[in-house]
């Protein structure tokens, strides 16, 4: 639905008859899972805290829209990280996607097994998928995220917006 | 910058810059420093490499995607780009277009690769409507059943690239270069290279080519033109590309991989 507005808005404005738009598969799916109990950026990635250390990693809807994922290009253990501001990246559909953190703070981890198998971002970018594991300098940056709910609502308005 | 950024008619300005000749490795610079280190959206025009380079996507792997050793004795540069996507071998025969766009002025489009290539596809089903059979498939800019142009994206948090290389002519030895990649598309049916692309010269002019290109553009944006020199010497800021040459060492280790 989102993508024929959008489609019918941009061929208006080139003067192309919608006929001649090209044909759009369906959204794979309205409503992506969002996790309790995570907190979530405007940019779709996730952090879950938990004691001294936050894992980080992209959501369910930013995996969904990005599509396959075939390289994942990852920062080293013992650099930093500050919130806002891109660590990595994803390749899917011949595109490279910035990921960006939602904090900021020391990387102690990477998950090593996404060179191999970057898949698991999309079948589980919650669990297997995670991306990094950071110190977090600041932890109060944790509570400007969005919980479950809002971040649930943030995606149902950006994709009924396009 | 707000009442700059907003010209006529209420679209926003996009800056069209016209080169001709200019290496693909400086263009990729450019690109990539317009990219993170500006704020205006942009068009940019090459009308033809310097001479033949292969260009990888930023995860391309040279033992899979070149023939090393030819490519080791005719010197052959081989270039791993910023952006996603797949090896392409370039040369004077390629027309280079570029879109980098805030995605606040293409509100319509969410920032993903997906709407972005189809966003593309509408903008070029009007450069060669009456003129060839163009259709996106399976993410290929292709005529029929022969592909045409190699597109590629890199996506930020508030901004994108889209870039092509169109096929205008080609050398057909130059083909040889490039092995079939592991990763292809199903409507290529295992066909080598010639059997699979097609040039652009037996349907339009480059001239024409790059005339309907920035009419197209400016049905979205009001266009305007700003000097090559004026981005080369800007694109100079404290900014770090990503895009480089493979060193022949490293061509020669990987031709000691098996694959």
């Amino acid at each position: 639905m989102a993508l024929r507005i959008w489609a019918s808005s941009t061929a208006n404005a080139l003067r192309l008859s919608t006929a001649t738009t090209p044909h759009f598969s369906p959204l794979s799916r309205c409503f992506s899972s969002v996790l309790d109990g995570l907190k979530y950026a405007n940019s779709h990635e996730w952090v879950k805290h938990e004691g001294s250390v936050a894992t980080i990693g992209i959501t369910d809807h930013a995996q969904d829209h990005l599509g396959e994922v075939v390289f994942v290009d990852l920062p080293d253990t013992g650099g930093s990280v500050t919130k806002a501001t891109g660590f990595g990246a994803v390749e899917s559909v011949k595109a490279t996607s910035d990921v960006n953190s939602p904090i900021s703070g020391e990387i102690v981890e990477v998950n090593t097994k996404l060179s191999e198998t970057p898949g698991l971002i999309n079948s589980s970018p919650y669990e297997d998928g995670w991306m990094i594991k950071v110190k977090p300098s600041n932890p109060s940056e944790l509570e400007s995220l969005m919980g479950a709910k809002e971040y649930t609502k943030f995606c149902e308005e950006e994709d009924a917006a396009h | 910058m707000a009442t700059r950024h907003v010209a006529q008619a209420g679209r926003p300005l996009m800056n069209i810059v016209r080169m001709k000749g200019v290496p693909i490795l400086q263009q990729l610079e450019i690109e990539e420093c317009l990219l993170r280190t500006s704020s205006d959206n942009w068009c940019i025009i090459n009308d033809g490499a310097d001479k033949p380079n292969i260009v990888m996507g930023i995860s391309g792997k040279p033992a899979e995607l070149v023939e090393i050793k030819p490519v080791l004795e005719d010197n052959i540069p081989v270039i791993r780009r910023f952006t996603g996507g797949g090896t392409v071998i370039v040369d004077h025969g390629t027309i280079f277009v570029s879109f980098i766009c805030n995605k606040d002025d293409v509100a319509d489009v969410q920032p993903y690769p997906r709407p972005i290539m189809s966003w593309s596809s509408l903008l070029y089903t009007q450069v060669f409507q009456g003129i060839a059979d163009f259709r996106l498939r399976e993410n290929d800019f292709v005529f029929g059943l022969r592909k045409f142009g190699g597109n590629a994206q890199s996506i930020t948090k508030n901004r994108w690239i889209h870039h092509t290389s169109f096929l205008w002519d080609y050398e057909t030895r130059n083909m040889s270069y490039l092995k079939l990649p592991k990763r292809a598309p199903e409507y290529r049916l295992a066909r080598d290279h010639l059997d699979f692309v097609c040039p652009m010269k037996d349907y339009i002019s480059r001239s024409d080519f790059i005339s309907r290109t920035i009419d197209a553009a400016g049905r979205l944006f009001s266009v305007e033109s700003t000097e090559f020199e004026a981005v080369k010497s800007s694109s100079n800021v404290n900014f770090t590309p990503t895009s480089r040459l493979l060193t022949n060492q490293e061509l020669e280790a990987a031709s000691m991989i098996a694959i």
